[in-house]
């Protein structure tokens, strides 16, 4: 399978290319040249998939395949290897990464059109894709490590596309640094990890009986032994990427991007990636570490509660797609915290990659079309919208699609993602299945109160009659709307498992209908709320200001950190240092120099030149010498 | 006199060809004619080295050389390197060749300008090559001496104060070093200054603990050791473009590499039992460096303060006395040393044209001078250790080299050390949104022309050598981690 390292070199070659060209290369054929290279490595990716997943089995699972060469040596055992691991979870990432990012490729010929810097726009994505698919196909940790670093700037490039908005340019900053703490757990934990076990690579770590992690068990440091230590580490680091609660602060500021980015990086592919990093060691979870698992599954879950809440009275349609892809992730991240290994036990595993794949899928339609809506209306604010399904029904008409999905309703594709999630959950601790059953209610609530607000409503007054998007933006919306229907149908469970044996997805008829019930009421109270502009929402808003309000400012979390950089670090440890470093390390240095000086002009006056004086001062001397000498003698 | 010593004769005909030279062009041409033919020698020594080590060829130094210099005292004219040394020469030659451009129209008195800048090479260079304990003092002497002029004459600022400070700063040190030296050379009752044949003497364990903190000390001041380390804003920020680039780039090198080579090499049972103080040291250096670049608002200041938390870094993982953290330690003076080139080159060029450092009367710089500012972007990049620059091969290898220390002091100085990656990305960022994005505010700044083809040329050499280094490492960290068996045996025995 050789041809697969084109896929990972390909977009490099086009990032070099178009990167260090620049304004030489016509923007036309800047972005053509970026689609088309997209266009031929999703077409390797399909193949690869198709390749991969039709060969034999061996004992029950298909067989990973590696590729690698030695890149960095730290030690005799301790080596970074660059290469491509193919197992499923890494063919099937490699199927949505080079989706979206073709259809967002596609998409962006008609978004970004006439933009300045249309070929730097092009290189990032080039760019960015290149490391996020380096990133799925790590052989190693640190190779993870490596490209999750490169995806992190790919990510800060573009949200600070438009550099000279300051907003953008702030919330680059903020993604990248906040991103960047949660790196260092990440890369604690690595060190750790690779120090008790001597190995970064993955086969070797989620080998199902390495004796390398049971040996590394015994360890124990503050009464929870090193490897649970160094998993909780790399955990942060994934959830800082995933934007859990509380490293969930970038993501929304990051919708300052441009909105095909959003689309590709803040809710398809780089988002994903802490999920993807868990599900990659998973073996080494639950084996290992079955705290850590469920201390997942709860941070999931609560993440999945706030960024619902918050989602439910957002008013800029961006940050409530933002804050509905953080709730989803919370969503994947419970269903890997409460899975199993083997059998029906790992359904947790499955359905989150199950809906990790049909989350990118209508996450990314639901992006697009509100990109072309914001290509409509000229803002991002839901009071400017309204009644526009008169004006573009093709949008209208995905983006109601993509709504039914995320709600899960029959028989779109995140019903069946979503229906095994809970049935999963449920299985693990029914208490969490119910929060998490509530919290797809209010998932139904909030995306079609946005619906309903975008289209239907109180029509707003434009300046321009609102327009369909040209053809170029619509053909990503319908491919991805296509995929959206049918892909509940994939057997997924034919393709990734947890323990990789086939595995036959039944549908719980209880979880099944419970849930259906529950979108249905969050979508009919929505309806009753928002289809038509009523007096309901500002009197819900009333009853409860103090709960309105914070949800509003998102429980203060963004404050929290303002106050902690601005005023702890910068004022309170910053400046007294910088202060420190001038007014006493210094001053210091210069007094001696001083005093130096000083002494040195005190005695200045010995070498006067007189003579009289020296002979005086000669007499002196000659007195006392002899006067001790006198003493000395006595005594 | 063998292979080793064009690098000390290229300088000095340099200095031969600057006398005779009348105008600008002439100082020019011999001025790049010599940082040309200096680059082209490194990379020759770099493949002879190479080869020869393919070859089979296992001694600790290649191309050995040796002639009595002063009989009484054993001092000698001996020279050989090792892959730390060859990678510190490649260092210097592309740091001077770059420095060169990057002044090319330095005024006043291009001439005299350029026979300093000559004369500090041959300090630099020598002391890379040279075996000898009292040679190598020599030569770090004569490195020292025209940073005074360089920084007094064509600084800027306060630079009669800023170079009395660095001088008598670095000077301090070298009394530490010189004592050292002495003591080492007593101490171990040898006949020879040679640093090969006294490392194979053994000296007392109690002179030991005297001499490694004075070495260590002496050689810390200029790796911008915490405390001592307070010459560096105010040296760098006064001192002109190419000068700030050898001095970061190269000079506090010599700092880490005579650490290494004299401190630890030669005193090593002392430096087992008293690293830890220097860890500390060090360990504050890091973050303190870090914390402080922060707040600085002098483009300069920001970075000299960045790399007392680089070059903290270097003496760190030295100190971690183990192959792979001692590894890192070199490959972070190169990375060091080309970003923190990279950094004053583009400062100097900034400046040149804005004629302010000030962060807050910059902004939107980057629709100004693109070329630059894109520049000045992937230099900031590869200091917050971007994966594919060099900062990154560097600082992964050191954290991975210091934790294979398990005790629990060692634990809490690599964690201190290895938060500094995100305070690291606080500084770089909050100047590049500062200066290079937003809006350009200054009128005047839209009539600034971007890069001429002598300062492109100058910044693409770097930027080649730090994507270089940091997407293929492996050929370097392992010429390096090669030759540093002999040390790792020294520590062991």
């Amino acid at each position: 399978m050789q041809y697969t390292l084109v896929i990972l070199l390909l977009p490099l070659l086009s990032f070099l290319l178009i990167g260090l060209l620049d304004s030489k290369l016509k923007p036309s054929l800047a972005g053509n040249l970026g689609t088309l290279s997209l266009a031929i490595i999703a077409a390797l990716s399909y193949y690869c998939a198709f390749d991969y997943f039709t060969a034999d089995r061996v004992n029950g699972v298909f067989q990973p395949v590696i590729m690698q060469m030695e890149w960095l040596r730290f030690s005799d055992s301790l080596h970074i290897d660059l290469g491509l691991l193919l197992d499923p979870i890494s063919v099937m990432m490699l199927v949505v990464i080079t989706t979206v990012s073709l259809m967002v490729h596609i998409y962006s010929l008609g978004y970004m059109k006439g933009e300045t810097g249309f070929q730097r726009y092009y290189a990032f994505l080039s760019l960015f894709t290149f490391s996020m698919l380096g990133l799925v196909v790590a052989t190693n940790i640190f190779q993870m490590y490596i490209f999750w670093e490169l995806v992190g700037v790919s990510s800060y490039l573009l949200i600070g596309f438009y550099y000279t908005k300051p907003e953008a340019v702030a919330a680059s900053k903020k993604a990248f640094i906040v991103t960047r703490f949660a790196d260092l757990f990440f890369l604690i934990g690595i060190l750790i990890l690779s120090f008790y076990t001597q190995t970064f690579d993955f086969a070797t770590l989620t080998a199902g009986n390495s004796n390398i992690l049971s040996e590394t068990a015994g360890a124990t440091f503050l009464g929870a032994s090193v490897l649970t230590w160094a998993l909780a580490l790399i955990f942060i680091g994934g959830a800082g990427k995933s934007a859990m609660f509380p490293l969930h602060v970038w993501l929304p500021d990051a919708m300052e991007g441009p909105t095909p980015v959003s689309a590709l990086i803040h809710a398809a592919t780089m988002v994903v990636a802490g999920v993807y990093l868990v599900a990659r060691l998973f073996p080494v979870y639950f084996f290992y570490s079955p705290e850590v698992l469920a201390g997942i599954a709860v941070v999931g879950a609560f993440t999945s509660l706030y960024a619902a809440v918050v989602a439910c009275v957002q008013t800029d349609i961006k940050r409530v797609l933002a804050f509905s892809t953080i709730s989803q992730i919370g969503f994947m991240m419970v269903s890997l915290g409460a899975s199993g290994f083997e059998g029906h036990e790992g359904l947790g595993y499955m359905a989150s990659m199950f809906h990790l794949f049909t989350h990118a899928m209508f996450k990314a339609l639901l992006f697009l079309g509100a990109g072309a809506i914001i290509h409509a209306v000229h803002s991002n604010e839901m009071s400017h919208m309204g009644g526009l399904r008169k004006y573009m029904p093709i949008t209208h008409a995905t983006f109601l699609i993509a709504c039914l999905a995320i709600a899960g309703i029959f028989p779109l594709s995140g019903f069946f993602s979503k229906d095994e999630i809970l049935a999963a959950v449920f299985h693990f601790c029914p208490i969490l299945g119910v929060v998490m059953s509530f919290i797809a209610g209010l998932t139904a609530f909030y995306m079609f109160r946005l619906y309903y607000n975008i289209f239907w409503g109180e029509e707003h007054k434009h300046e321009h009659q609102p327009h369909e998007a040209p053809k170029l933006m619509t053909f990503p919306l319908i491919f991805l709307a296509a995929v959206t229907v049918v892909a509940g149908f994939i057997p997924f469970g034919h393709f990734v498992t947890a323990d990789g044996m086939l595995y036959d997805i039944h549908i719980d008829m209880t979880v099944a209908l419970s849930s259906t019930v529950v979108a249905l009421i969050g979508i009919a109270l929505a309806t009753l709320m928002y289809r038509k502009p009523t007096q309901i929402p500002a009197t819900l808003a009333k009853s409860s200001p103090g709960l309105y309000k914070a949800a509003m400012k998102r429980f203060y979390i963004d404050e929290f950190y303002l106050f902690v950089t601005k005023r702890v670090i910068f004022n309170c440890i910053s400046r007294p240092l910088a202060w420190f470093d001038r007014h006493v390390i210094d001053a210091t240095m210069d007094g001696l120099a001083t005093i130096t000086q000083q002494a040195s002009v005190k005695i200045r006056g010995l070498q006067s030149g007189q003579l009289q004086r020296y002979v005086l001062v000669f007499l002196i001397g000659v007195l006392l010498a002899a006067a001790i000498a006198i003493i000395v003698y006595l005594a | 006199m063998n292979f080793l010593s064009i690098f000390v004769l290229i300088p000095t005909l340099m200095m031969l060809g600057l006398f005779l030279s009348k105008s600008r062009k002439q100082i020019q041409a011999v001025a790049l004619t010599g940082a040309s033919l200096l680059m082209i020698m490194a990379g020759v020594l770099t493949y002879l080295y190479l080869a020869e080590r393919v070859a089979g060829n296992s001694a600790e130094m290649l191309f050995t050389a040796d002639t009595v210099w002063y009989a009484p005292l054993n001092i000698h004219y001996s020279s050989g390197v090792d892959g730390v040394s060859v990678a510190m020469l490649l260092l210097s030659a592309i740091i001077v060749f770059t420095g060169v451009l990057a002044s090319w129209k330095i005024d006043p008195l291009p001439k005299e300008f350029f026979l300093w800048f000559s004369l500090l090479s041959i300090g630099v260079f020598g002391f890379f090559i040279t075996t000898d304990l009292f040679t190598m003092f020599m030569y770090y002497e004569i490195a020292l001496i025209p940073m005074y002029l360089l920084i007094g004459l064509w600084g800027s600022g306060r630079k009669e104060y800023s170079a009395m400070k660095l001088t008598l700063m670095l000077m301090g040190g070298s009394a530490f070093i010189l004592l050292g030296i002495l003591g080492i050379y007593y101490g171990s009752g040898a006949t020879t200054m040679n640093i090969l044949e006294l490392s194979k003497l053994h000296i007392p364990i109690e002179l030991q603990r005297y001499f490694f903190p004075v070495v260590f000390l002496g050689f810390g001041v200029l790796g911008a050791l915490f405390p001592f380390h307070t010459w560096s804003p105010d040296g760098h920020a006064s001192a002109p473009t190419a000068v700030s680039m050898l001095h970061a780039g190269v000079l506090m090198k010599l700092g880490g590499y005579g650490c290494f080579r004299i401190a630890i090499y030669l005193l090593p049972e002392a430096a087992q039992e008293l690293s830890w103080i220097f860890i500390v040291l060090t360990g504050i250096s890091v973050v303190y460096g870090a914390f402080s670049a922060i707040v600085q608002t002098d483009l300069k200041y920001i970075n000299a303060y960045s790399s007392v938390s680089h070059c903290g870094l270097v003496l760190f993982a030295i100190l971690m006395l183990n192959r792979t953290a001692m590894t890192g330690a070199v490959m972070q003076m190169l990375s060091h040393g080309l970003m923190t080139a990279l950094f004053f080159a583009l400062i100097g060029m900034i400046y040149g044209r804005t004629h302010t450092r000030d962060i807050r009367e910059l902004a939107g710089l980057m629709k100004v001078m693109p070329f630059l500012s894109v520049c000045y972007v992937i230099a900031g990049l590869a200091s917050l250790g971007l994966p594919g620059l060099s900062g990154f091969v560097a600082e992964m290898t050191i954290f991975v080299g210091a934790f294979e220390n398990p005790d629990i002091f060692h634990r809490v100085f690599t964690t201190i050390a290895v938060s500094s990656i995100v305070i690291t990305a606080v500084y770089i960022l909050r100047v590049v949104g500062k200066i290079l994005y937003g809006k350009v505010e200054n009128k005047h700044y839209l009539e600034l022309t971007d890069a001429v083809w002598y300062e492109k040329f100058s910044v693409t050499v770097l930027i080649v050598a730090i994507v270089a280094l940091g997407s293929a490492p492996l050929w370097v960290s392992n010429m390096i981690s090669d030759s540093l068996i002999p040390v790792i045996g020294q520590l062991a025995r």
